[in-house]
């Protein structure tokens, strides 16, 4: 049987083929079913079910783009387009602020591009900002895209990104979360936008790169 | 249930009022992903049913004290508008509205992995536009479709059927007539693969005999129309993507000559 991609329901049976159990199967009696809506891959001898639709779940290390909530004396609360809250701690950021003057750094309303650092068992999220790249956000536009097709949208080792931001000239920043920062001319921001959607729209259609690319000079 | 008339509800070719057999469904339509601010929502239509579902979260449960620091709760909200039934129905719960809501989440939760999404909510809201019997069973339907096209993981897409009695024969999916005329009302849904019961009721009298026949006929009809929720999401999503893309693709390089 073809394994990859295929469109599977929750409930459907997968024959895995002696390949191991990923993510996205459930095992009962003897056979595994997926337990969502997704595509099949297979991936270094594991099975799994990429979703086609739903929210943001982190996972350690993932790079994502955060908005602050809430200040607390030592940290901040942030959102990540999740079901749950992110935290801040001052240690984990490059600044040093006195006790109490947070919001002099990050205010409510301000956006970080920072790393989970860690996930607790009681999923509590610890974002980190101490490595190069990650930074406060200024300026741009953010708009949010399914976080499934974050993927989709960078490409094989990032072709179609790339791609994307050498014919505009648009600064694009990915979160896993599928926040997108983006940052350049309007006209060409809004184009990008667009651009983005028919990705997300199309993301199961083989030869994307191709009509994107298509688009991207027509648009020229 | 218990009105008296003195329509028959079943002719002498044996034939029901809407000239169904009795062992036939009233035509089925679903449709995902109508609503572009939900995380996923389902349209059924189900004879005279006309039903809207959608589906937000998992997200942070509020008030905070309904919290489950071990699993996700499921909220399911069923609603019938004020226009959906022949004389105005008054806005707002009723005590059938909160126990239809009560049945329906857990019908939902048992299909559900709560324990993935500890201290959140799934809500599903389940709006009847228009009622012609057996709304619970096409809400939950629709539910569990619009949880699927909301990406939340569950064991299998919860399905139902409603059986019943009318003029002392044992029929399935009533419409409205028989459920106000007839005698029985068994609306009933499975997880179809395991064909485990999640939800079942009865309204009015049946023998232990007729009971037993009712469940068959309501879960093999379920069966049937589990694959209508699933041809539903295929529709959605595999939609010839391929093909889509290519006509677009065409579509710009003959717009650039």
């Amino acid at each position: 049987m073809d394994l990859s991609k295929k469109i599977v329901l929750p409930g459907e049976e997968i024959d895995i083929n002696g390949f191991k159990q990923g993510n996205g199967l459930y095992f009962e009696d003897g056979k595994y079913y997926s337990y969502q809506l997704g595509l099949i891959q297979v991936y270094n001898n594991f099975v799994n079910v990429i979703p086609l639709s739903g929210k943001y779940f982190p996972s350690k290390n993932d790079k994502v783009i955060a908005k602050v909530i809430e200040i607390a004396p030592s940290f901040w609360v942030l959102d990540i387009n999740s079901p749950y809250p992110a935290f801040l701690h001052v240690n984990d950021t490059p600044w040093k602020p006195a006790s109490g003057e947070l919001g002099k750094i990050l205010n409510v309303g301000d956006t970080v591009y920072a790393k989970i650092n860690e996930i607790t068992e009681s999923r509590q999220i610890w974002l980190s900002i101490k490595e190069p790249g990650l930074r406060k956000i200024e300026g741009g536009h953010i708009i949010t895209v399914q976080p499934s097709k974050v993927s989709r949208i960078i490409g094989k080792g990032g072709s179609m990104v790339n791609m994307i931001k050498e014919s505009t000239g648009v600064k694009i920043q990915l979160g896993q979360n599928g926040v997108v920062w983006l940052d350049g001319e309007p006209e060409k921001v809004l184009e990008v936008i667009k651009i983005l959607k028919f990705i997300e729209e199309e993301s199961t259609a083989s030869g994307l790169t191709d009509a994107v690319r298509s688009r991207l000079e027509k648009s020229r | 249930m218990g009105m008296q008339s003195d329509i028959k509800l079943i002719d002498e070719n044996g034939l029901r009022i809407d000239g169904r057999k009795p062992d036939e469904l009233r035509p089925i339509k679903i449709e995902v992903g109508v609503l572009n601010r939900a995380d996923g929502s389902a349209y059924i239509e189900w004879g005279g049913n006309k039903i809207l579902a959608a589906v937000y979260g998992p997200r942070e449960a509020f008030p905070k004290h309904t919290q489950n620091p071990s699993r996700a709760i499921v909220n399911a909200r069923y609603n019938m508008a004020a226009f959906s039934v022949d004389e105005r129905k008054r806005p707002g719960p009723d005590r059938r509205a909160i126990e239809i809501s009560k049945v329906i989440s857990e019908a939902l939760e048992a299909s559900i992995f709560v324990e993935q999404f500890p201290r959140t909510s799934i809500d599903v809201y389940i709006e009847v536009l228009q009622a012609d019997a057996g709304t619970r069973i096409a809400g939950l339907t629709a539910a569990s479709v619009a949880l699927a096209d909301a990406g939340i993981p569950m064991k299998d897409l919860v399905v139902g059927c409603a059986a019943g009695k009318i003029d002392g024969k044992i029929v399935l999916d009533l419409n409205k007539e028989e459920d106000n005329y007839g005698e029985a009302d068994l609306p009933l849904a499975i997880i179809p693969r395991t064909q485990e019961i999640v939800l079942m009721q009865m309204d009015g009298n049946m023998t232990r005999e007729e009971v037993r026949q009712a469940i068959e006929m309501a879960k093999k009809a379920a069966l049937f129309i589990s694959n209508l929720q699933k041809e539903a999401l295929r529709a959605k999503y595999e939609k010839g993507e391929i093909q889509k893309a290519e006509e677009n693709l065409n579509a710009e390089v003959n717009k650039g000559e």
